[in-house]
This record gives C-alpha cells, structure tokens and sequence, in this order.
C-alpha cells in the first residue's frame, strides 16, 4: 500500500520550463526527500503528485493506478504545508476531521481516528481550542494530524519545518522520523535543509533546475556524488574544489575534499597556508586557510584546537576520500 | 502609543487638525437635526441658535409623518439598499474569487475591463439604461433601481476584494481541496471569511451612494409606490416654497438607518482588523 511512479514528468508555466522529465520510483513504505536549492521545482514536483498542479506530460501513478485525472482528494494522499494551513474558523479536533467528514465516514470512526492521532502527537488538551490559540509547533502538529486521521496511501509534507525555531525544528524532526517508524507509511517530503533530508531519508532526490541529479542514500549521496553540484550541496561546511591542473592531476578537471578529510599540522604536510579565520564551535573547529598550492581551503577538525589568524600551517588531505570531476563536471568512478 | 515615540506637540497638533476636519464634518449634520426640531420662524431667525423650549417645534416630524407615505418610502430605501449590497458582495466575491484564482485564458483583460467601470459613470448610460427598463417593463418598480445599483457597485466591489483575496494563503486552499471541499466550499467556508473586512469596507462604500442617490430613483422609479427617501423628501422642496421644517426632518431620519448599517459593517471591519494583528 503506498507505492508511487513517475514517468517522465514535464510541467510548464508559459513557456518557463519547470519541471524537465522527471522519473522516481518510490517504494511502499519509503521515506523519500526530495531536496535542492529554491527554485530547482521540488515543490511544483510535489504539488504534481498531489494534484494540485496539472503535469503537461508524463504520467503518475500511486499503487499502480494513473492518476493524472483524479481530483487529489481522491488519490490516497495526505499533505502537510510549510504555513500549516489550518482552517482557522474549526477547532483542532474539526480540523483534523473535515477530510474524512467529507468523504462520508461515519462519525464514531471519526472520532476513534481523531483521538488516536491526538494522543500518537499528544494533543489531546487542545481538542477543543482553534487554530489562532495554539502556539507554532503545536499547529504544526495539527496539521500532521490532519493527515495521519485520513491513513493515506503517500504522506506529502512541504517543506513542514521551515517556520519553527531551531529547537522546535529539531523536536518535531524526531516525531517525524518516530512517526514514519511506527506508521511504515510512505513518505515524501520536500526540504531545501540538507540536515533534514540526511536524518530522515532512506533515499534522497536531488534536484537542480527542474531536473534529478541524483537518487541515493543519505550516505551513498556524501560518499559517492554523482557530480560537482551534489558534492557541493551535500556536506556541511561545503566541499573544496580545487582546480585539478594546479594539484598536478592531468585525468580529472576538478578534485573535491571535504573539510572533514583534511588533516592539520604545524610542522609538515602536503599544502603549505596561512590561517585566515577560525570559527570554534565546541565540537568541531572550522578552519580557513589560504595555501599556495590549492587557493582558499576549508578544514573542519574535531574537538578544539589553538589555532589563530595568521597562523602557518600545513593540510594533509586524506589521499583515500578524494572525489575527481572530469571536464562535465561528472564524477570519475 | 508608546510615549518614546510621540512628541506632546507633534501629538497635539495631530489631534488639532483631526478635531477640526470631525468638526467640519459633522457641521452639516448637526445643522439639520438642529433645526429639525425648530419652529419654521426659528430656522430662519437664528439658523446656528440650538431648539429653546419657545422655538421648540416637532412640526417638521408631524408633516414628514402624516403627508405622503413616508413609511413606505424608508422600506423602499432600505429594500434596494439591502438587496444591492447582498447583489453586489455575492457576485463581487464570486467574480473576485475567479480572477484572482484561476488562471484563465483573457483573465488579465477580464479584470481590466471589469475595472474600466470604476473609471466610467454609470449615469453617462441614463438614456439606454431607461430605453432598456421600459423595453423591459422595469419602469416604475424597485428591480429596476437594484439592477442598476448592482451593476454600479460591482466594479469596486471586485476590484477591491480580488486584491485581498489574492493575499489569502494558497495552502490553505489546496489543503481545502486535498481534504476534498469543492471549489464553492472553500470559496464560501475559507476564503470569504478571511476576507471578511475587505467584504465590510466594499458594503460601506457600496452603501452610502445608493442610499443618497436621487438620479435614478427620479428617472427609473418616480412612482409614489417605489419611491425611496431621498426622492420622497424632494416634494417637500417646490418651485417657490420649501418646506424647510419637513425637508430637513425627512433627512434627519434619513440619517438613521444608514448609521444603522454603517454600525454594524464598521463593527465586522474593526473585528477583522484585530483578528488579523493578533496572529
């Protein structure tokens, strides 16, 4: 229950080019993230998949069933939006009710839906309260309980968390994740967070300019990119690139290294730089260094180091983690 | 307001001038009731002078009262008033609601065109407006005076109410439609209530011009059965003598049901403000 196919998807506005020929099998119980830089049309592919959005061609299909003309309420899904989009005239409980209300259930199997939601997401004191009482996090919770009452066939979230707090942000991550656990439901969800896509997903969608540039796991994405611009949107401080001609490499355009493969010492090493600034964060201390060899150079190291500006020192990078690019950008495997 | 950011004197002066314009007004206003209650000697003699128990008079009020059907004349007021605002916020909102919503083939040209009646008088149009209503044998009855109105007070109305609507949030309405409301659910459960002050400010400035007009209640409707208030209290001025007594306590009552109306929108209109700011 809950698989998903897209063939070839194309959406155009005018003559602006959205989405360009999109296909992604998702699996029945996946929890698949789609991420990639505003604009890229991760949330124009979503709203297809909904139906909110008519596709000008390709075809969808959810359990195996074409979709293309179904109203979305009639396809199985539920969606939870960025602002929430509560209905601010009906109280928690007739929010996350109006949906099956529509559909004709019966009432008593409304109300064991509705209390068995409000208690997975502890809203039972609020039953009663409307949208414009209840503080941000908490409304998001409703919406997710407006979806979770409606046991649909693909879970949609937009972007869910983009209008909490940080804490809140975190919090809300882990029922998420805790909720597809217990739920084993199907899961698609759109971030531009690339720290939300790598601790929920199973399987990351990469998009860029209306196209995929990748399908993976979390780890498969950070260990194996596709190309340049994966390399670079995947990893937190970004990848070095590092023009491949000035390091020697004559079979690859671009060599890339993430900060956390580069070792530092002050007495030897391969690439001879200058400290230029030091950002201590506890955990981890990001280092950034102009070398003669490589140009600017980011290196994160663990723990807390002494190191200051102007400092001389030397990068040593991990000659087993490096990433080569050819002239296309595309990674040399 | 907070006292760091208002100087006394700015704040003065603030107040002057907003008392002086209150004041300019509500002149006008306070000269008609005064003098409504005046003996007819009195209004002449001492115009500005307020009602003393020996120039006290209810003369105007008896002649309103027991001359012509007065009566009659309020409910026909208040019949075309009420039915032109409902007219003109239903269909306001509904083509509102598609321009702003829909993406559609000549949408741009559509709402243009529909604006172009804010720019154009409906009375340039008098004469085919007439041919029309008696082609229609409209001459004469209240449909007549709505059906203008309706058609006068639209243009603002969607105007006005497609600029708010389009602020209303388009997740709210897509989770509308994913929990499978039809289009004419969330138009009529979730956006017009979001939309509800805009709604209040187009029935006052909707209101207030028919309420007052006498053009067409003159040339479409001058039958004693339909006429509307403003018209009635007319035959209290002549040629050669006016009835100042009646003519100025037929307006003074006048006044009343349009405050009436005008309590109740301006109450809905404050109301959403707040609920707004409030978030």
């Amino acid at each position: 229950m809950g698989s998903l196919q897209l063939k070839s998807i194309r959406k155009a506005f005018g003559n602006n080019e959205v989405l360009k020929g999109i296909d992604l099998e998702v699996k029945d119980g996946e929890f698949v993230i789609f991420v990639g830089p505003s604009g890229c049309g991760k949330s124009t592919l979503l709203r297809v998949i909904a139906g909110l959005e008519d596709a000008t061609s390709g075809s969808i299909r959810i359990d195996g069933q074409e979709m293309a003309t179904t109203p979305p309420a009639k396809r199985g899904i539920a969606m939870v939006f960025q602002s929430y989009a509560l209905y601010p005239h009906l109280t928690v409980k007739d929010n996350m009710g109006l949906g099956l209300k529509q559909a004709g259930t019966e009432k008593a199997e409304i109300d064991t839906r509705v209390a068995k939601a409000s208690g997975m997401l502890s809203l039972d004191p609020y039953l009663a309260r409307r949208p414009a009482e209840l503080s941000g996090g908490q409304r998001q919770r409703v919406a997710i309980g407006r979806a979770i009452v409606r046991e649909p066939k693909l879970f949609l979230f937009d972007e869910p968390l983009s209008n909490l707090d940080a804490a809140l942000r975190v919090q809300t991550r882990l029922e998420i994740a805790g909720l597809h656990r217990r739920l084993k439901a199907t899961m698609i969800y759109v971030t531009h967070d690339q720290v939300e896509a790598m601790t929920l997903a199973d399987k990351i969608v990469v998009l860029n300019a209306g196209a995929i540039e990748q399908i993976g796991s979390p780890m498969e994405l950070y260990n194996k990119p596709a190309n340049v611009f994966v390399a670079g949107f995947i990893g937190s401080p970004q990848m070095n690139f590092i023009p491949a001609e000035k390091l020697g490499d004559t079979g690859a355009k671009t060599i890339g290294v993430r900060p956390e493969h580069i070792a530092l010492s002050r007495e030897s090493g391969d690439w001879k730089g200058k400290v230029i600034h030091v950002e201590h964060l506890g955990a981890d201390t990001i280092v950034y260094l102009e070398t003669e060899a490589t140009g600017l150079l980011t290196v994160r190291l663990f723990g807390e180091h002494a190191y200051a500006p102007d400092d001389v020192v030397f990068a040593t990078p991990d000659r087993a983690s490096l990433h080569r690019f050819d002239a296309n950008d595309r990674a040399i495997v | 307001m907070s006292k760091a950011r208002s100087a006394p004197v700015r704040a003065a002066f603030i107040h002057l001038a907003l008392i002086a314009y209150t004041l300019v007004a509500l002149f006008p206003v306070f000269l008609t009731l005064v003098n409504s209650f005046k003996s007819r000697s009195a209004i002449f003699s001492q115009p500005m002078a307020l009602p003393t128990p020996s120039t006290f008079s209810l003369i105007g009020y008896q002649t309103v009262l027991n001359q012509g059907n007065f009566i009659g004349y309020f409910q026909n007021s208040l019949i075309v008033t009420v039915v032109s605002i409902a007219l003109v916020l239903l269909f306001g909102a509904m083509a509102a609601f598609a321009l702003s919503e829909y993406r559609f083939r000549g949408n741009t040209l559509m709402g243009l065109y529909l604006a172009l009646g804010i720019m154009i008088p409906i009375r340039l149009g008098t004469v085919a407006i007439l041919q029309g209503m008696v082609a229609a044998g409209l001459v004469n009855t209240l449909t007549s005076l709505i059906l203008v109105y309706t058609a006068q007070g639209l243009p603002l109305a969607i105007f006005i109410l497609s600029e708010f609507m389009r602020t209303v949030s388009d997740d709210l309405k897509s989770a509308g439609r994913i929990d499978g409301l039809s289009e004419y659910a969330i138009f009529f459960r979730l956006v017009l209530p979001l939309v509800r002050p805009a709604m209040a400010t187009v029935a006052v400035f909707t209101m207030i011009p028919i309420w007052n007009d006498l053009w067409f209640p003159l040339i479409l409707a001058p039958g004693e059965a339909t006429k509307t208030v403003t018209l009635g209290a007319q035959m209290f001025i002549g040629q050669f003598v006016t009835n100042w007594n009646a003519v100025l306590s037929a307006l003074s009552l006048a006044i009343l049901p349009v405050m009436v109306l005008y309590v109740i929108f301006s109450r809905q209109l404050i109301r959403g403000i707040t609920s707004g700011a409030v978030k």
